[in-house]
């Protein structure tokens, strides 16, 4: 355990976070300006739930769906970005963990890692 | 109701209910679900999905500052964020089987729960400095500056600390809240963390719990854009106003006024729950 690692490691988890948040709100302010700016359509009726639109539920139809300018794809892509976010900082601990050389929290951290992948990706169906 | 003005009033209630979360330091979401099912009358699942986007965006903010500062406890904080991310998956799987009368219900209990462990003093100097085995092995120790030196402290009753870790995680999941209370539960209780260890890495790991159903979320169409949108930028605004409001001044009074808030909503929330209202 050297501390100065320690706190690199620190600095670059801060510095993860602090990007990813950024990045995340300036997409859903973005979106959020285009979405209110052409308020055409009437307040859909949240009251029951219907689930999102498909495009609104996967990577690859949000991603379409900004390529089209699509107001309420902009702000699902911060979202997605938000939620990338915490998954990024993981990363990082690992990347941190193997310069020390720290075998235990490699494991645990790819634990936590495989746990988060697999809600991404199994979770959804 | 047209769009802008829903959005706007949503906006509104954000701030306030950020406000609330950071001032008896329960966190926005505990507040914002309850205020959009009671007074928007919107369903409890886009609620939970909104209330879980803002919940990532104010913890991993916050985080920041005691991250850089050395306050959190890297280590402890991935350790049982272990337990965290997998409750969490039981959460969610669990919100898709339970019909929303019975969130609804279980989400009164944990506020009633909340505003009580608030004021619940934890006893000073509780902080375990011996030891043992578990914390050794896994490195679950580290060092603060307490009263007047560099203390060092050791986690005690691990195993314990990590169930009850394990269903933090599942409330986290179920309900879309960070769930601070029960994470308190864990740390301070069970595991006799220094306070202000305690709080810090619970809020570092409150942003990777809340990931890991926020993707099933998303995937389930729970996470719908236009509730989202107000809901996180008005919760994260109305948190880091309440963050500097603690900084200045002590709000005792205050914070017996917001509980009592939080104890209504927490009935109310019960109550339509068992009528079938939600």
């Amino acid at each position: 355990m050297t501390p100065s690692i320690d706190k690199q490691l620190e600095s670059a988890i801060a510095d993860t976070l602090r990007f990813g948040v950024l990045l995340a709100a300036i997409a859903v302010v973005v979106g959020g300006g285009m979405y209110l700016h052409h308020p055409s359509t009437t307040l859909p009726d949240y009251s029951h739930f219907h689930a999102t639109p498909t495009p609104l539920r996967t990577v690859s139809g949000v991603l379409r769906g900004v390529w089209q300018l699509d107001a309420k794809s902009v702000i699902q892509l911060g979202i997605l970005i938000l939620i990338a976010t915490p998954v990024a900082r993981v990363i990082v601990c690992i990347i941190g963990f193997s310069r020390q050389r720290d075998r235990i929290y490699i494991a645990v951290s790819t634990t936590v890692l495989i746990i988060l992948t697999y809600s991404l990706f199994q979770g959804g169906r | 109701m047209n769009i802008l003005e829903f959005t706007s009033l949503l906006f509104g209630a954000s701030i306030f209910a950020g406000l609330l979360g950071a001032l008896t330091g329960l966190g926005g979401g505990v507040v914002i679900v309850p205020a959009l099912v009671l007074l928007f009358k919107v369903d409890i699942r886009y609620a939970i999905g909104a209330s879980l986007v803002s919940v990532i965006a104010t913890s991993s903010g916050a985080a920041v500052a005691y991250v850089r500062e050395g306050l959190s406890n890297i280590r402890i904080g991935m350790f049982l964020e272990v337990a965290t991310t997998a409750g969490a998956l039981l959460g969610a799987y669990l919100t898709a089987k339970l019909s929303s009368h019975w969130i609804a219900i279980v989400f009164g209990i944990v506020l009633l729960y909340s505003a009580y462990a608030s004021f619940t003093k934890e006893p000073e100097g509780s902080a375990a400095f011996k030891p043992n085995t578990f914390a050794t092995k896994l490195k679950l120790s580290g060092s603060y500056v307490g009263s007047i030196v560099q203390e060092r402290y050791y986690a005690q009753n691990v195993p314990l600390g990590f169930g009850i870790m394990f269903g933090a995680g599942t409330l986290s999941g179920l309900l879309g809240i960070g769930s601070g209370a029960v994470k308190v539960l864990a740390m301070d209780h069970a595991m006799k963390l220094p306070f202000k260890v305690s709080t810090t890495t619970s809020n570092f790991m409150i942003g990777v719990t809340a990931a890991a159903s926020a993707g099933i979320y998303l995937f389930r169409g729970y996470i719908d854009p236009g509730i989202a949108l107000p809901v996180m930028l008005g919760v994260l605004v109305g948190s880091l106003v309440g963050a500097r409001i603690l900084m200045r001044s002590r709000v005792t009074s205050l914070k017996v006024l917001f509980s009592l808030v939080i104890v209504a909503l927490g009935v109310e929330m019960i109550y339509s729950g068992l009528r079938g209202k939600i």
